[in-house]
């Protein structure tokens, strides 16, 4: 599988994007040559703004240019836009502009810069906002497709979660996100792997293993995650009886939270959910801190196993 | 629009004042202390030096006024009544469940340009629309209301930055300095002592006036408008409560309608000018 770095191709499409839509305005807080929206900014001064290191004046600031009728994009690192909480949920969520934040350096995968930088508490943040919708996109043909679909026909407040890594790229070309939908990579009958970025790749890996092993696991990429195709979650439930959720996130409030729900609400099956369990990061490489943390593909083999082999602890109620 | 007179001004002022009152003493709750203090400032850019339609109000030339100390939303929702974007009836609803006057400022009332009410926001999205204005070459000029409590937020100063950076003279934040703020007086519970040289130093062209005397109002504001090259502050020195005698410089009426019938209708007969 090759690998292509998810801000890289944002920076390229909102520049690309830029100069067919002119009303595009961007914002940024002093990371723009790591979040890669610089690139517009060379290319459009006029509709760059970095506000320097002020993410609260920057949110209110994108309000501001939403009520005026820019499409507005605005980046920082995931961690330091949840400062903004207020910003976002009463002059973003509550004016209900359409305003894009589009951050990056989410999750663990920030590396050696360590848990002060590794977020992920960000998707349960953001999701609980009232017109906010989340979108975490598995690669870089999902993040043009994501960023292409904003600025034709997006409206309202929306989350987008990259990562400072490259992730293995898993769509085809032509991929079309859409919100609500999710994709199934891989079909399977005994058990399902519903996961968010970079994760849904090493859950392809996993499902190698445990077809070698007699079980044959269905793995979905569920990058939208509010609003969450609730569809293919039931049908999951269905079909396959057992769900295992794998996210570089807080289990708690994040995509294994929302699957949950879920099931629990109209077709109960046991939820098994890998991620981090209520804990900080750390500095170390990326990769390695997937081990570290029990997320890794072994974890998930491992895991996925241990929920197929278990007895129902309850029949389904339906 | 014609030029309104001073005396006019004043006449329509009280009115905004009275209801005011009404609307708080109605929904027993509400914020009258510094919707008294800006309803000078208010009747001055609503009645003379805005450029709005009350029939257009998303004509996209309009000036916009944000009202970054949201609570303060019985004195706007009373100036939009009264100047005819909605009708004056309406202001009984403030505060209840079939109505669209929500407790803080709501964007879903006609006139009003951007939900406010936590403080320090509205400044920045001011900022936005004064950004939006340049970048579309627009004549139109944005202005902000916020309170000399709200000043202790430092999403304030992150605004006055970036409107010194983008050299926003399209732009004016005026400052409703009644130096009262929920918990008492602003210079007891966070010290401002230079306000003035505080906002000077960071770009921004300032005036000092009396938040209550006209001729001063509408020389700053057109000053302001005039102003090329950075941002105008104007410092209104005002008093919370004003008008209501036994409201003036009291913390509890930051948050607080009048007591009961007595103190509501001294409070009406006081803005009629009736009490001696």
């Amino acid at each position: 599988m090759t690998s292509e770095s998810l801000r890289d191709t944002y920076g390229e499409e909102l520049k690309k994007l830029g100069s067919i839509h002119k009303e595009i305005v961007v914002l940024d807080a002093d990371l723009s040559s790591s979040t890669k929206t610089a690139s517009f900014g060379k290319e459009f001064p006029d509709r760059f703004f970095n506000m320097g290191i002020s993410e609260q004046s920057m949110v209110s600031a994108a309000a501001g240019l939403a009520l005026s009728g820019k499409k507005v994009f605005a980046s920082t690192f995931a961690v330091f836009l949840m400062r903004t909480y207020e910003q976002l949920r009463q002059s973003i969520c509550y004016n209900n502009v359409s305003a894009n934040f589009v951050v990056t350096h989410a999750g663990i995968t920030v590396g050696e810069d360590g848990a002060t930088h590794q977020i992920v508490e960000d998707v349960g943040i953001m999701a609980g906002l009232p017109n906010m919708k989340v979108t975490v996109p598995v690669d870089s043909i999902e993040t043009r497709s994501v960023i292409d679909y904003l600025v034709e026909k997006g409206s309202g407040p929306n989350y987008v979660r990259l990562s400072r890594e490259k992730f293995p790229v898993l769509n085809e070309p032509d991929y079309q996100f859409r919100p609500g939908k999710s994709v199934t990579f891989l079909d399977g009958s005994d058990i399902t792997i519903i996961g968010m970025g970079v994760m849904v790749s090493f859950a392809l890996k996993a499902a190698e293993v445990l077809r070698g092993r007699g079980i044959s696991a269905r793995v979905i990429n569920m990058s939208s995650i509010k609003p969450i195709d609730r569809g293919a979650v039931l049908k999951a439930a269905r079909d396959t009886g057992k769900i295992v959720t794998v996210e570089e996130h807080s289990i708690y409030n994040g995509l294994g939270s929302r699957v949950a729900e879920i099931v629990s609400e109209e077709y109960p099956v046991k939820v098994a959910r890998l991620g981090m369990n209520d804990s900080f990061g750390k500095s170390g490489k990326s990769w390695e801190l997937f081990e570290y943390f029990h997320m890794g593909v072994d974890d998930m083999v491992k895991t996925a196993e241990t929920c197929f082999r278990e007895e129902p602890k309850y029949e389904n109620i339906s | 629009m014609e030029q309104i007179s001073v005396g006019d001004l004043k006449g329509i002022s009280a009115q905004i004042r009275k209801r005011v009152i009404e609307m708080v003493y109605s929904a027993k709750s509400g914020h009258p202390g510094g919707s008294l203090s800006i309803a000078d400032v208010l009747t001055v850019l609503y009645f003379r030096e805005m450029n709005i339609d009350p029939l257009k109000p998303d004509d996209p030339d309009r000036d916009r006024l944000v009202l970054s100390k949201g609570h303060a939303s019985p004195g706007l929702y009373a100036t939009l009544a009264i100047r005819g974007f909605f009708p004056e009836e309406y202001l009984s609803g403030f505060r209840k469940i079939s109505s669209k006057l929500e407790g803080h400022v709501h964007r879903g009332v006609p006139g009003v340009e951007a939900s406010t009410g936590s403080l320090g926001q509205g400044i920045g999205i001011a900022v936005g629309m004064a950004l939006a204005g340049k970048l579309d070459r627009k004549t139109y000029h944005v202005y902000a209301i916020i309170g000399d409590g709200e000043l202790q937020e430092g999403s304030v100063w992150e605004s006055f930055m970036a409107g010194h950076k983008y050299s926003l003279d399209n732009m004016t934040v005026i400052l409703d300095r009644n130096r009262v703020q929920l918990d008492g007086f602003t210079n007891d519970i966070m010290p401002q002592n230079n306000i003035r040289e505080m906002v000077s130093s960071f770009g921004w062209e300032v005036i000092e006036i009396d938040g209550h005397n006209y001729e001063e109002i509408i020389g700053a504001v057109e000053n302001a408008k005039n102003f090329k090259g950075k941002p105008t502050f104007i410092l209104a020195n005002t008093v919370k409560g004003k008008g209501v005698s036994y409201m003036e410089n009291n913390p509890k009426y930051h948050g607080s309608p009048p007591a009961n019938d007595d103190e509501y209708e001294r409070a009406l007969r006081e803005l009629s000018g009736d009490v001696p």
